[in-house]
Parts: C-alpha cells; sequence; structure tokens
C-alpha cells in the first residue's frame, strides 16, 4: 500500500515536470531530495529523545498504569460484549493509555495482545468480532495528548508557539473518535434488530 | 486559549519528573534509557523519512495537484486553503510518514503560524493511519471478514478533517 503511493508520488512528479518543462528542477530536487529528510531528522531528533525520555519517567513511575486504570471503567461501557475481569479489557486501557501519551512504541505490543486475547473467545476465527471493532476503531482515532512530532516540525519552521495546536488537536480527534463509535454502535444496533 | 497551550508542556514534564521523584525513582537513569529508546527509533524511522521527503517534494513541487484539482479552485480559493491540503488528507489513513513530509512541505512553504500551517498541524495529530492500523492488527491474528471496521474508521477521519477544518478556524480565525 505504501509502496503504491511512494512510486505514484515518484512516477507523477517526474512525468508532470518533464510534461510541464520543468527539467531542471527536476535534476536539482532528485539530488536535494535526501538532504530535505536528513534535515527534518536532525531538527526533530532532539525533541524526540527529550520527550522519549520523559515518557520513560512516567512509564517507570508507573503514571501509565495510573491512566489505564482511569479509562478503565469508560472502557467497560463501551465493550458490552466483554466481561468485566476480561484481561482483554487490561491490554486495550494500557494501548489507549500508551497512545494518549504518545508512547506509540509501547503502545502496538499491547494492542496486539488485545486482539489476541479477542481472537481467543471469538468463534468464527476468520470473522472480527464487534469487539474488535470497537477497540480498532478507538484506537485509529489516534487519541495523543501532546503530539510531539507536529510540535518538533512547527519548532523547526520557525513557529512563535509551536505547541499551540495541543487543543485543537484534541478537540478535533474527540470529534472525530466520538462519530466513530457513534456510527459504531448504530450498525451494531442495526444489526441485531 | 493560547496560555493553556503554552503551559501544556512545561507542566507535564514538572509533574512526570516531580512524581517519579516523590516516587523515589532513579529518574535521571529512567530518562537516559527513554532517551536511548528515542534515539534508536529515530534512527529506526530515518530511512522511511528520507524516502517520504524525497517523493512526496518531487510529488508536491511537479505543480500536479494544482493541475489535477483545477475544479476545486474556486473553493477552495473562497475558503482560503492551499490545495495542498488534499493529498495530505488522502494519504493520512495510509503512510503517517507521506503526510508528516507533505505537513512539513506546507508549513515550509505557508509558515507554521498561518492558517493552512495550523490547519495541516492539527489534522496530523488529530487521526491516526486507519488503514494501516487495520492491516496490522487485524493481519496479526488472520482475520479476513472485518465488517464495519474500515468503514467507520475512515469515516471518522473524515468527520477528524472536517472538525479540524471548524475547530482552527474558530480558534485562530
Amino acid at each position: 500500500m505504501v509502496s503504491i503511493i511512494w512510486g505514484f508520488f515518484i512516477f507523477v512528479g517526474v512525468f508532470f515536470s518533464i510534461v510541464t518543462g520543468n527539467v531542471e528542477a527536476l535534476n536539482n530536487q532528485i539530488l536535494k531530495g535526501a538532504s530535505d529528510g536528513i534535515g527534518i531528522l536532525m531538527e526533530m531528533l532532539p525533541v524526540l529523545v527529550l520527550w522519549t525520555g520523559v515518557m520513560k519517567i512516567a512509564e517507570d513511575a508507573g503514571i501509565l498504569q495510573k491512566f489505564s486504570n482511569l479509562v478503565r471503567p469508560v472502557l467497560r461501557k463501551l465493550f458490552p460484549s466483554l466481561d468485566k475481569n476480561d484481561p482483554a479489557l487490561g491490554y486495550i486501557a494500557s494501548n489507549i493509555a500508551a497512545n494518549a501519551l504518545g508512547l506509540g512504541s509501547a503502545a502496538t505490543p499491547f494492542g496486539l495482545k488485545a486482539m489476541d486475547e479477542l481472537q481467543k473467545k471469538n468463534p468464527k476465527k476468520d470473522t472480527a468480532t464487534e469487539a474488535m471493532i470497537t477497540f480498532l476503531i478507538l484506537n485509529t482515532g489516534g487519541v495523543t495528548i501532546i503530539p510531539t512530532t507536529v510540535i518538533a516540525l512547527r519548532l523547526m519552521h520557525g513557529s512563535a508557539n509551536p505547541s499551540e495546536i495541543i487543543i485543537t488537536s484534541i478537540l478535533a480527534t474527540a470529534c472525530s473518535s466520538i462519530s466513530g463509535l457513534l456510527l459504531d454502535y448504530v450498525i451494531r444496533k442495526r444489526k441485531r434488530s | 486559549m493560547n496560555f493553556i497551550s503554552l503551559f501544556i508542556i512545561p507542566i507535564f514534564v514538572v509533574s512526570v519528573v516531580l512524581y517519579g521523584f516523590l516516587k523515589r525513582l532513579d529518574i535521571y537513569e529512567s530518562f537516559l534509557k527513554g532517551a536511548k529508546e528515542g534515539l534508536v527509533m529515530t534512527f529506526h524511522i530515518a530511512p522511511a523519512i528520507i524516502a517520504m521527503v524525497f517523493a512526496t517534494n518531487l510529488f508536491l513541487n511537479s505543480n500536479f495537484i494544482d493541475w489535477f484539482f483545477q475544479f476545486l479552485h474556486p473553493i477552495f480559493q473562497i475558503l482560503h486553503i492551499p490545495i495542498e491540503i488534499i493529498p495530505m488528507a488522502l494519504v493520512r489513513p495510509i503512510s503517517g510518514t507521506a503526510s508528516l513530509a507533505i505537513l512539513n512541505n506546507i508549513l515550509m512553504v505557508y509558515g507554521p503560524d498561518s492558517f493552512v500551517g495550523r490547519l495541516a498541524s492539527t489534522l496530523q495529530g488529530c487521526t491516526d493511519t486507519t488503514i494501516y492500523v487495520l492491516a496490522l492488527y487485524f493481519g496479526s491474528i488472520k482475520i479476513t471478514k472485518t465488517g464495519h471496521a474500515l468503514f467507520a474508521g475512515l469515516f471518522a477521519d473524515l468527520i477528524g478533517i472536517l472538525a479540524s477544518f471548524i475547530i482552527v478556524s474558530i480558534f485562530f480565525g
């Protein structure tokens, strides 16, 4: 999938530049392309490293655990098909908490564990259960409290207030996640009746 | 509002460090451990970033989008949004790196404090790579019948895009 996008970008970019007679600029760009990427990486690196350092403190101090305990009661309402002691619920809570804190690399293993647990109780192994679908809608909503990479990029391009988009991001995320969950709820209801 | 967003990060950092300290955690060691993971992670994603920045720059600088979405120009002119936001919204569900590269391009050309700069930043932060995540998670347990997951996920993304536009308009006018 990503290969298609990547190939498409390069093909269309080169083809269209040639057709519109922009060959000189094209040459420069191909040769300069990699150094732009390195530039971005070097600018983002300090912010990312600093942030993963701070977040490791949060993880080691048990803040992640606290946070996932906090979201658990809400999750039980969202997943009526799961028993309250279902281990999947714990993994889902940890996944959501890690995502929210921007610990993407910590979130994925929890998420995969949650899917594993849900699959154990799935009667039809090739078909997604209601709980799986709800979990993935919640997950792809991408509830991140502090979007570090975006802030790093804004900082690099000289923003007066790189973090000013935190609140707009949280609000937009909330709209997106809630509408996804509502749609999921409506579809579930209609299937039953 | 500006005031709050200015203080979120400092307060967050201080609270975490203080909490760790009160828990008698070796906060310095923890920080170093995490920072090292961050370094490794950045080098891990470096090839993808370089590849995507290269391809998106070629694509965006070829003026293909301007030409292809000509019919949308009047609408976007009225709303004062550069057309580059369309490819960003389109690739966001598939590749986080590709949309990050487009975001970088938008910030470079229009500035991070422009309307479209703020809109694109919000867009990058508000949704995740829906299609990629579904493929990874369902693939890991070999589920092929995914029900309404993709439909609902993409619907949520669409609402996220519209909401970003409305919210950024309200906040920054």
